[in-house]
């Protein structure tokens, strides 16, 4: 905790769980599209899917799938901007299985048809909590630089993956590993103290038994 | 060395050994465990207050209203009253009550705030510093520094007890703003560390057991007025404390009973929005208004 957690953040209103943390989450949604999105689905669960009107969290959704910042000043304009650069959304207020009670679950649809799925939970003071992408189970804060790596769960992996980022120098201050099934697809979430190019990715690619990389930057 | 934020009475005796205000000695060390400048943080304070007046100018226009239409429009009503009638309490106490309601009232329109220490307590901390720079002249310098040692106060109580109404109630956000506004006002009025430290105990003090409980669950009814009522308090708490009073219990011992009063208080009490004025007649008329019939599921 430092001096700005507390006479700060710099956000819009009304709320730092429902308008801060939910253009959060939805940042990192355009943040793993990797490019705009052209078409959003968004089931909102609990508290999310009954105030998100009078909170401005679904304002707060969609200027972050336009990749807006907590304390963007057009948060409050984003359903104009998002028509102005062809941004189609959709809430629906629903239910999500043993959610916490600020979720959402955004689907994006990008420029080029990439296409991604982030399910998360703001837990409080603006802080979110990424539990799934692409019905992955994760574990990412947002807060720090996150490596998510899709790949068949065989033996040593993990180890080749670590020790690829050790040697550059990294220090992992968080790891979490989901699978489907043991031999089947897994999914490593690894947030990281300090940055990381984003080359990393194409490197940890080239790894035995990888499907896929994608680096975060802290949203 | 590193200071630490376990107790205001250590924060206290710290600055006494230094010789200088709590602000200094706070910065100083925050540059350090940061890994960043002192010139850098405090730039970013200066940035922060900025965004605190902007906040308060806008949110002083009469036609500004709240996303649910609930709220909006007051504080503009408080600033003519303070410019044009005679307020009973002063004009520059009448003018602190509009700059706390404009920040809530901005903040509550999807404005850019500064959370001090929470959203819902927006209004409390910008109040005091900007009526000492606005009201009393007091130089800029001096008001970023202030903000210091309010975090530092916040900072304190965070550890010890909690700044979110969803765990202690109203007395958590709008008590600890209050408190952190209370020994910033201290500070900027000349006052020792030690006035500061009694400022905080005695507005934590007169703000013990208040219960958070928004009407539909939203950022707006009560918690606006609250921040007036915040404000006030701080002025009240800072000048008892510059004319030489003091707490009869210590600002730490205050922080825990507070903690204490928190954790006692129901859920309901606890900004689920199903007690207090929430649950009043009008709340829950209100609460259809915005939302409809559906009834509002427990938050947290």
């Amino acid at each position: 905790m430092n001096v700005f957690d507390i006479v700060g953040p710099v956000m819009i209103g009304p709320s730092s769980s429902h308008t801060a943390g939910a253009a959060r989450i939805g940042r990192v949604a355009y943040k793993l599209l990797g490019e705009p999105a052209v078409e959003a689905h968004i089931l909102l669960h609990g508290s999310f899917a009954k105030t998100y009107r009078g909170h401005g969290t679904d304002k707060a959704l969609v200027a972050g799938i336009l990749g807006m910042k907590p304390d963007d000043v057009r948060l409050r304009q984003s359903f104009q901007i998002a028509q102005q650069e062809g941004l189609r959304f959709q809430f629906t207020p629903g239910y999500i299985d043993e959610a916490h009670p600020n979720t959402a679950r955004i689907q994006l649809t990008g420029v080029s048809g990439n296409q991604i799925s982030v399910q998360g939970a703001s837990v409080g003071g603006g802080n979110i909590l990424i539990t799934q992408v692409n019905g992955m189970p994760v574990e990412l804060t947002g807060q720090y630089t996150t490596l998510i790596v899709l790949h068949r769960d065989a033996p040593g992996t993990i180890a080749a993956v670590t020790e690829y980022v050790s040697r550059l120098g990294a220090n992992i201050c968080n790891f979490r590993l989901a699978r489907e099934q043991k031999g089947g697809t897994a999914v490593m979430t690894i947030e990281l103290d300090g940055g990381m190019d984003p080359s990393v990715n194409r490197e940890i690619r080239k790894l035995p038994n990888i499907i896929g990389s994608t680096l975060l930057e802290p949203v | 060395m590193q200071l630490s934020y376990a107790t205001i009475a250590g924060l206290v005796q710290a600055a006494q050994q230094e010789g200088v205000p709590l602000s200094h000695l706070v910065l100083a060390d925050q540059a350090q465990q940061m890994e960043r400048s002192p010139q850098e943080l405090w730039e970013q304070m200066d940035q922060s207050l900025a965004v605190m007046e902007d906040s308060a100018r806008q949110g002083m226009r009469p036609d500004i209203r709240s996303t649910s239409g609930l709220t909006g429009g007051d504080a503009a009503k408080m600033e003519h009253y303070a410019l044009q009638g005679k307020p009973l309490s002063g004009g520059l106490f009448a003018r602190a009550l509009a700059r706390a309601l404009a920040v809530s009232e901005y903040n509550a329109s999807m404005g850019r705030i500064v959370a001090a220490p929470t959203a819902g307590s927006c209004g409390i901390l910008p109040a005091a510093v900007l009526t000492m720079l606005q009201d009393r002249d007091i130089s800029r310098e001096a008001c970023v520094y202030s903000l210091f040692t309010a975090a530092a106060v916040g900072m304190v109580i965070a550890q010890n007890a909690c700044i979110a109404g969803a765990q202690g109630g109203c007395q958590a956000e709008c008590g600890s703003a209050s408190a952190m506004a209370a020994a910033a006002l201290v500070e900027l009025a000349g006052g020792t560390p030690d006035m500061c430290a009694q400022a905080v105990a005695i507005a934590l003090k007169n703000i013990l057991g208040l219960v958070c409980d928004p009407v539909a669950g939203l950022v707006e009814i009560p918690c606006i007025k609250r921040n007036a009522s915040g404000v006030a308090g701080a002025f009240t708490a800072a000048d008892m404390a510059l004319a030489g009073i003091k707490s009869a219990i210590p600002a730490d011992e205050v922080i825990l009973a507070m903690k204490r009063v928190g954790d006692a208080m129901p859920a309901a009490l606890r900004e689920t929005a199903e007690g207090g004025l929430a649950a009043t007649p009008t709340g829950r008329r209100l609460h259809r208004q915005v939302f409809g019939e559906q009834p509002l599921e427990q938050r947290d």
